[in-house]
């Protein structure tokens, strides 16, 4: 009998396929909430707070936005490993070590992409809520909200680059069949065994939710701009 | 610095009093030594050219900057601001004005709302995005949220500087429909026109200096300082930069 082709294996609903695209977003879904509430909270912290030091770090997290995700990936891994400082926890090659350096990973971006909005949103509001001496906690709230829209962007931002991202999940999760197997990672190893048609249907779904996601970051952009000017 | 800028009332018929107040940013005197007292009363019309300090006296009688020397004194909790380019935040009119009440520890129900929106004419632009009104639209919201707090003074810095004469109208009647409530109206410009409109008393700055302060009519008919003559007369006033 003929291997079912890529079209077949995704419109049959095949469930190994879909077993590793479901993993595959509750991993990254975790990672982009939790990455989302560190990195939304230090970004709101840098751009409305000055204190010595302030500078290298705005500089430090402009910078690990580059993080090679091989290298989050190793620094996790001897973390976790047994050796590890965080060993006693046991979380090597499982889908929480996958979030924890899915997070590593996006939280500085979320943050360095996020204080530059809110940064630049209070050099606009400063002078009004100073006249109009609103108190701290509504400053935050207020710019918190009206930046709402590029913040969910920012966010979706983070989600493409945590769902596209191989070297790291391929060194903490293992790449275990049924377990950590991510589509990324899947992709690489079926590549290199020859199952073309189940690493091209993970790449399509791969390149459809990139492109949802995206459609999606285009949609809030163009309805924030017609609903909250 | 901040001990120069009090926050307790000044004497109860005085709204604010400036004693030898002097603003310097870097090497540059914006302001040197201005000392004056606003009562309750009608609309006091800041004039001078460009450069003359008016939005930085403001912004100190106001409370937005400290002084480098003297003393401001005013109720801060009772004055509130309008600024020639007023920032509308991301949301509806409405909400707009309801964040203005809320700063302002007031309840921001649809009452007081509709009232604030109704004083500037705005009611049936409510749920309108603040930021998709007109230039003339926007600062008679930025009017609506400043008036919703009930303000003693309301300091307005060039606040028709853009907009077309119709909207520049709306504006300023909206001004003095609220001077005639009572609130006391403190407002640069460097339209003489705007000014003998809407002045009771004029205070002319040149150079960072209060030169010539008076009443409206005595102010246009017979201007004292050298400076305002020169203005009145349309004579190009360039302030000097005054370093010390």
């Amino acid at each position: 009998m003929d291997e079912p082709s890529a079209f077949q294996l995704i419109l049959s609903g095949d469930p190994q396929l879909l077993a590793i695209v479901r993993l595959s977003l509750s991993v990254t879904l975790a990672a982009t909430l939790v990455a989302g509430v560190l990195g939304l909270g230090l970004g709101a912290c840098l751009a409305l707070t000055r204190f010595p030091g302030r500078q290298g770090l705005v500089i430090a997290l402009n910078a690990l936005m580059g993080l090679p995700p091989v290298v989050v990936g190793l620094l996790v891994f001897l973390a976790l490993s047994r050796s590890g400082p965080l060993g006693f926890l046991g979380l090597l090659f499982t889908p929480q070590a996958m979030i924890i350096a899915q997070t590593i990973l996006i939280t500085p971006i979320i943050a360095a992409l996020s204080r530059q909005v809110i940064e630049d949103l209070w050099a606009e509001y400063k002078d009004e809520f100073t006249a109009m001496d609103v108190p701290g906690a509504m400053r935050v709230r207020a710019l918190l909200w009206d930046a709402r829209f590029s913040l969910v962007t920012i966010l979706l931002a983070g989600f493409g680059r945590a769902a596209a991202e191989v070297g790291a999940v391929m060194i903490v999760g293992g790449n275990i069949e049924g377990f950590t197997r991510m589509m990324t990672t899947s992709i690489a190893l079926e590549t290199s065994k020859g199952d073309l048609p189940l690493a091209i249907s993970l790449g399509i779904i791969l390149i459809a939710i990139m492109f949802c996601v995206n459609a999606l970051a285009w949609g809030v952009r163009q309805w924030s701009v017609r609903h909250a000017g | 610095m901040q001990d120069r800028w009090s926050y307790k009332d000044a004497a109860p018929q005085t709204l604010l009093r400036l004693y030898n107040a002097s603003l310097r940013y870097g090497a540059v005197d914006v302001l040197q030594d201005v000392s004056l007292e606003i009562s309750a009363g009608g609309p006091v019309i800041l004039m001078g050219p460009n450069g003359s300090g008016k939005t930085s006296l403001l912004k100190l009688m106001m409370g937005l900057v400290a002084p480098s020397a003297g003393e401001v004194h005013c109720a801060r909790s009772r004055v509130s601001f309008v600024f020639q380019k007023s920032v509308m935040l991301r949301r509806s009119v409405a909400a707009n004005v309801a964040f203005a009440l809320q700063a302002a520890g007031l309840p921001a129900n649809d009452k007081e709302i509709h009232a604030a929106l109704a004083q500037v004419g705005l009611s049936y632009l409510a749920q309108r995005p603040a930021r998709r009104l007109s230039g003339g639209e926007q600062q008679r919201l930025a009017l609506a949220r400043a008036l919703s707090r009930n303000p003693a003074i309301l300091f307005l810095d060039e606040p028709t500087a853009s907009l077309d004469p119709a909207q520049t109208k709306a504006v300023e009647d909206i001004v003095m429909a609220s001077a005639a409530l009572g609130v006391k109206i403190v407002m640069s410009t460097h339209d003489i026109g705007q000014a003998r409109r809407l002045a009771s008393e004029v205070l002319f700055l040149a150079g960072g200096r209060l030169v010539e302060r008076a009443a409206a009519e005595s102010f246009f008919n017979l201007p004292e300082s050298p400076e305002a003559q020169r203005f009145l007369a349309g004579d190009l006033v360039i302030s000097p930069e005054v370093k010390s």
